[in-house]
């Protein structure tokens, strides 16, 4: 199925890049974390397991289990820092 | 038309202006609670010359939007309005307003809490200092989930 892909903050100077469009079979948010993982560099440091990234999937705040569907906008950020 | 509940701006803010809009020809109101966020020229240690502050459009507005729903879900407010700049701001300057209305004090105390204490966790913006060694993203505090904790909800956002 075909993502859109965000990154913020210090996950998108990591990915030197802020989105991009993709396909995945990934049927949750952990899954495609680790797919994108096993691409390499620049995701495998990016998104490391072990550090802080926290995901939103529709523009709402989720966790890992979440499901993904076609045409999905999927954001990886680190902590936020507002206020 | 009704007065928007969120603004994400560059622009500065007018904290009298924006409460007398919140009030306006509402006769119920007999409290006004405000909180107003500002940039300290220091953070853990360093001086900071500049804040960068980066945001996630839409989702910021819609994520905000939820904080407000629920606040008056769980208190007897009348209106709130939040206003969140973003892009480069100086020592000294204005970054966030919260203002809520209700007829009584205590509510406005609680509800005008509860919105910083959902936004400091839930609401994507982040912050980087320039200082004069260079420039570094803020971490997000334990505090700050703590003092949603108090709410009864929980966040991992500094985990």
């Amino acid at each position: 199925m075909d993502l859109t892909i965000l990154y913020f903050a210090s996950v998108r100077e990591a990915m030197g890049r802020s989105s991009e469009s993709l396909q995945s079979d990934a049927a949750t948010l952990g899954q495609l974390r680790d797919a994108l993982i096993a691409r390499g560099a620049p995701y495998d440091v990016a998104l490391a397991r072990g550090k802080s990234v926290r995901m939103a999937l529709d523009q709402v705040m989720r966790d890992e289990a979440s499901p993904l569907a076609h045409g999905s906008e999927v954001a990886f950020f680190p902590p936020v820092t507002g206020g | 038309m009704k007065h928007p509940r969120v603004a994400i701006q560059t622009a500065d803010f007018n904290l009298a202006d924006e409460v007398a809009a919140l009030r306006a020809n509402d006769a119920r109101v007999g409290a006004v609670c405000s909180f107003v966020g500002t940039v300290r020229d220091r953070n853990d240690g360093a001086s900071v010359a500049t804040l960068e502050l980066e945001h996630y459009p839409g989702m910021t507005e819609k994520a905000i939007e939820a904080m407000i729903d629920a606040a008056q879900q769980r208190f007897d407010i009348f209106g709130a309005r939040v206003i969140h700049r973003v892009g480069l701001l100086q020592p000294l300057e204005q970054i966030v307003l919260v203002a809520v209305t209700s007829a009584h004090r205590g509510t406005s105390f609680q509800a005008c809490e509860f919105l910083m204490d959902y936004l400091k966790t839930q609401a994507p913006f982040w912050k980087r200092e320039l200082t004069p060694r260079g420039s570094r993203w803020v971490d997000a505090r334990v505090s700050d989930d703590a003092a949603l904790a108090r709410w009864g909800i929980a966040t991992g956002n500094s985990a």
